[in-house]
């Protein structure tokens, strides 16, 4: 088999690489904020909730929470294991994990915008949800950036790990090549569309900083 | 006391606000201890003394951004607390709207520019037509000697700049009483003449002003009265003459002594 024809079929596999990322994406940056809403609650149940939901995602490899969704609906419903629901219960394992880390991210750009920004949005009157959405939020998004790069980018990354499921995405593809082409060839070119993939990711967060950077405080 | 009775009775108009018997602590800690104080339209009052003196505190009760544990507050008609009971949100939010903050640290929003800094609470809170506020924001600008500085954003400003331009946004919501928190404490001696200068200005134009300040030629200049506080309550109060030049109180001596007065 040649380069072409490996390149290609794992670009096809690419294709569902990025869908599990934008799908993640699209669910884990408002589920986030949700999360990250609730631990700063005033009400202290929902405060801890969100605690031990942050706690147990970040604390427990996302590989087993992958098993965790696709196998307990079986277990505990009687509910049929097919390839859709290995497909959803990869899906949903990526945003409630990733929103957890997102919860965090946002948490702590939320709490590094300065008392008195609140204090004057109060003063001249604007609303709790119109300080937040006017005042807190731009400056929050310039001040998580970094972190939020960060983020994304080990996400492209994880993707991979769809594999232990049995979600035929790139990494799944290359394996299969490696093995029945007995060359490394495959990990080599799956390795530059990660790469690739991500200096496109960083220049987006690039420009994004750069448009942003028209004041500091 | 009713309506009709404020519109009959009293030869003094109205306060803008009053504060009747306030009490706050934090913790054990009791910061106002029984403070009353009214200010009346166009009256320019100038709190001085020294640092965990109140100063401060009181003018973050009067402004709502802490609360009383005790004693009354009215804006106008507009009882704000009773026996330090608030009232109900949408009157706090009308009381809010009679007064305007300064703040000692500007606390301009630093991703808008200077023009809509003054232009979006207008807008966004009352509710004001776009283009007549952006009219009267580029004059009050203007005013503040602040022409050509629209588009700029706060951290191109120097201090000054950016402490006329927070001047400027609480102008812009048409407040009924300016209160200013040690305006021009965090300025050098040059950029503090200019910020005095506007306050100056605002008070020629009879805007009721309440002003916590360390410059005491400043109050001496602008204020028709000045309050000592010390120790959470109001030490001596009266004209700047009375209290600065003749300080009757053996405490009001001491600080401004120390001062170089």
């Amino acid at each position: 088999m040649d380069i072409l024809t490996m390149t290609g079929m794992l670009a096809e596999g690419f294709l569902i690489s990025l869908q599990i990322f934008a799908l993640t994406l699209v669910g884990s940056l408002p589920l986030g904020m949700l999360v990250a809403f609730a631990r700063m609650s005033r009400i202290k149940p929902l405060a801890l909730l969100a605690r031990f939901y942050i706690s147990v995602m970040r604390g427990t490899p996302l590989m087993l929470q992958m098993f965790a969704i696709y196998f307990v609906p079986y277990y505990v419903f009687g509910i049929g294991l097919t390839t859709d629901s290995k497909w959803y219960a990869t899906i949903v394992a990526f945003i409630v994990n990733y929103a957890a880390y997102f919860a965090e991210i946002y948490r702590s750009g939320i709490q590094s915008i300065p008392r008195g920004q609140h204090e004057a949005a109060e003063v001249l009157g604007y609303s709790r949800t119109q300080t937040f959405v006017r005042i807190v939020l731009p400056q929050v998004v310039k001040r998580i950036m970094p972190a939020m790069t960060n983020e994304v980018i080990t996400l492209v990354k994880d993707t991979s790990l769809a594999f232990s499921i049995g979600v035929i995405e790139m990494f799944t593809v290359a394996k299969q090549l490696v093995a029945s082409q007995v060359s490394m060839l495959p990990f080599a070119i799956a390795a530059a569309f990660y790469w690739i993939f991500n200096l496109l990711v960083d220049a987006i967060a690039g420009r994004i900083e750069r448009k942003l950077s028209y004041y500091h405080d | 006391m009713t309506n009709s009775e404020r519109a009959s009775g009293g030869q003094s108009p109205q306060p803008v606000v009053s504060l009747e018997h306030a009490r706050k602590s934090f913790g054990d800690t009791t910061v106002l201890h029984d403070i009353s104080l009214a200010v009346s339209p166009g009256e320019v009052v100038a709190i001085i003394g020294p640092s965990g003196g109140g100063k401060s505190t009181l003018l973050r009760c009067l402004t709502l951004l802490e609360r009383l544990d005790g004693g009354n507050l009215s804006y106008g008609d507009l009882v704000v607390a009773r026996d330090g009971s608030y009232g109900e949100k949408s009157m706090l939010a009308a009381a809010r709207s009679s007064f305007g903050l300064v703040f000692q640290n500007y606390n301009l929003f630093p991703h808008f520019t200077v023009l809509r800094n003054v232009m979006d609470a207008p807008i966004c809170v009352q509710r004001r037509d776009r283009s007549e506020v952006e009219a009267e924001a580029r004059s009050l600008l203007a005013k503040m000697g602040l022409e050509g500085c629209e588009e700029k954003v706060p951290c191109q400003l120097s201090g000054g700049q950016q402490q006329r331009a927070s001047i400027a946004r609480a102008l812009a919501m048409h407040p009924k009483i300016m209160y200013f928190d040690e305006p021009t404490s965090a300025l050098d001696p040059e950029l503090t003449a200019e910020v005095l200068r506007v306050i100056k200005e605002l008070a020629a134009e009879n805007m009721t002003m309440v002003i916590v300040t360390h410059e005491m030629s400043f109050a001496r200049e602008v204020a028709d009265r000045v309050v000592f506080m010390d120790g959470g309550v109001i030490v001596e109060q009266g004209t700047a003459e009375q209290v600065i030049e003749h300080p009757r109180e053996a405490r009001t001596q001491a600080f401004l002594a120390q001062r170089n007065v």
